[in-house]
């Protein structure tokens, strides 16, 4: 049964959004996977986030999902919007023109409950597993100035360090569903991201020791949803292929 | 040694990792887009028939050899086929990692592809259906070729097409070959960042028109060639076997021989 929201005057005028949104406790042994139908009224710039809140406080207290930033910042809001894995705090409804909007979880991360999964176990493991860090021989001395970087390596360092690990890399990715051992377009892109360091130190025979397998670089099958999707609009295609010429001769 | 060590613990004896998987995609890679480039100058060829026999029955002969030598010789022909035959198997095994195999797996690639609506991901499912398919299709094509090279011409081929029922195989199989080939040429690009080095994202929007176009492009002629021959083999089909004659040589183009 679609649930209503009562509503207030000045929510009345706004057009009728209909949400089908996954409902599943995967811990109580009587929670059933089901869509649930949610009716409520847009309001003038509404985002997921806005709308999830005013569907949870009127209309299912028991609804669950996961936001912290609201800004696109935090990478903690992924989750599949019509089948297309998205930001929640940064997808307006109005770009939704029939006012249908489905919402899924992520898959390929561990689900909690409805809408709200445990990404960071997965990012966790991809950064040991990437060796997440500067590898120097020196031990930085932090009393002291540091040396010097060339700009132009900085921003370049910088520019694929704006991952934010939401997943959404993950989540749209074919590959990473069918493999879940892929190392998946968020480690390619850490990889790269150190490879571009000039303060760490491994070269390409190191990060071979790391990715150079079919679980890593070579397993990658180029569907380029990951470039397709991620909201920090991250180089990931060309960063990819970058790190696949480099790994092959390595 | 060596091999038992690899075997078992995935590291060379020097304690590196193999570096066999890089070897592995790269020659997926090669094979992958030597059979590419072949098969754009294969249906090239083959399309030669829409300018009329005589310009197919001289790149017939062509390919056997006219240029150096005096008879003409269709085991070149049948040699060319078998050394594509070999690339074909090597590739097909190389490729044939990255299917989906286990029920779980496909059935999250299919819902996927459905729900997403994103090309590249429908594309690849489109590449590992049409290089499955090609597993039969292609074999078979492949064979006839390394077996009787010498069966190809004007009238022989559109016999077959016609009489010896390898239209509808033929027709199945340019769907398969251009859709992966196509597919499979723009996907090595942004895989390596071949042409899409400088602007790769834009670079990449270009490719992926080109593919289309390319598609577009084959199939009309393709299947053009093949409606031209199966009109032939049907036209020749009471002489079926009588071998083609070029007008330039026998204006009457009446008796056997030939081809
Ligand atoms: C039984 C025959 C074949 C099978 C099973 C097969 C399978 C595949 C698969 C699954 C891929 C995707 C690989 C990946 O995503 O990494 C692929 C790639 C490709 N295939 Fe095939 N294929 C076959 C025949 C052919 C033929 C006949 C051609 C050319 C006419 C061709 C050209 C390509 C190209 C250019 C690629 C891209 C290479 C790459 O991604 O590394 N394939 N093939
Ligand atoms: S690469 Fe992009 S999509 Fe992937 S986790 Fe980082 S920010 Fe998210
Ligand atoms: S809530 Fe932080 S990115 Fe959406």
């Amino acid at each position: 049964m679609p649930k209503h929201k009562i509503m207030t005057p000045d929510q009345s005028s706004g057009r009728e959004l209909t949400f089908e949104i996954l409902k599943y406790n995967p811990r109580d042994p009587n929670s059933r996977p089901h869509l649930e139908t949610y009716k409520i009224r847009e309001t003038p710039g509404m985002t997921l986030f806005v709308a999830l809140n005013m569907i949870r406080e009127d209309l299912d207290p028991d609804l669950a999902f996961d936001f912290v930033c609201r800004a696109g910042i935090c990478g903690s809001c992924g989750m599949m919007v019509n089948g297309k894995p998205l930001l929640a705090c940064r997808t307006r409804t109005a770009d939704y023109p029939d006012g249908r909007i489905r919402l899924m979880p992520m898959p390929a991360f561990e689900l909690i409950k409805d809408l709200s999964v445990i990404t960071g176990q997965w990012m966790d493991r991809m950064s040991k597993r990437v060796e997440s860090w500067v590898h120097a021989k020196e031990k930085q001395d932090i009393t002291r100035i540091e040396k010097p970087v060339d700009p132009d390596a900085a921003d370049a360092t910088f520019e694929l360090d704006r991952c934010i690990e939401c997943g959404i890399c993950v989540a749209s990715c074919a590959t990473a569903l069918m493999r879940p051992d892929f190392v998946g377009a968020v480690g390619l892109n850490r990889i790269a991201r150190f490879e571009a360091d000039p303060q760490d130190e491994r070269t390409d025979a190191d990060f071979y020791e790391l990715v150079g397998d079919d679980a890593g670089i070579f397993g990658c099958m180029s569907l380029l949803a990951c470039e397709d999707h991620c909201p920090k609009n991250l180089p990931l295609q060309e960063k990819i292929a970058y790190m696949r010429r480099k790994l092959s001769k390595a | 040694m060596s091999d038992l060590i690899e075997g078992y613990l995935g590291k060379r004896v020097d304690g590196t990792k193999s570096r066999v998987p890089a070897a592995l995609d790269r020659w997926q890679s090669i094979t992958g887009l030597i059979l590419g480039l072949f098969i754009i100058g294969h249906m090239l060829f083959t399309s030669s028939i829409l300018l009329g026999k005589d310009a197919m029955y001289a790149e017939t002969k062509f390919f056997e050899g006219s240029l150096f030598l005096d008879e003409p010789e269709p085991i070149l022909v049948g040699f060319a086929a078998t050394v594509i035959f070999v690339i074909f198997v090597i590739h097909a095994g190389l490729a044939m990692r990255k299917f989906p195999y286990r029920w779980r797996e496909y059935k999250l690639l299919k819902t996927h592809s459905a729900h997403m609506g994103h090309t590249d991901t429908i594309l690849w499912m489109v590449q590992a259906a049409t290089g499955f398919g090609m597993f039969f299709l292609g074999s078979v094509h492949l064979w006839t070729m390394m077996s009787m090279p010498e069966k190809i011409g004007p009238y022989a081929s559109s016999d077959r097409i016609y009489t010896d029922n390898m239209g509808l195989l033929y027709g199945l199989l340019i769907a398969l070959v251009i859709l992966h080939a196509m597919v499979g040429l723009y996907r090595l690009s942004v895989k390596w960042g071949i042409t899409v080095r400088r602007n790769p994202r834009a670079d990449r929007i270009r490719n992926k028109k080109i593919m289309w176009g390319a598609i577009l492009f084959f199939s009309l002629m393709a299947y053009s060639a093949l409606g031209t021959y199966w009109r032939i083999g049907k036209e020749h089909r009471q002489n079926y076997g009588e071998r083609y004659l070029p007008q330039s040589t026998n204006p009457s183009n009446s008796s056997g021989g030939g081809e």
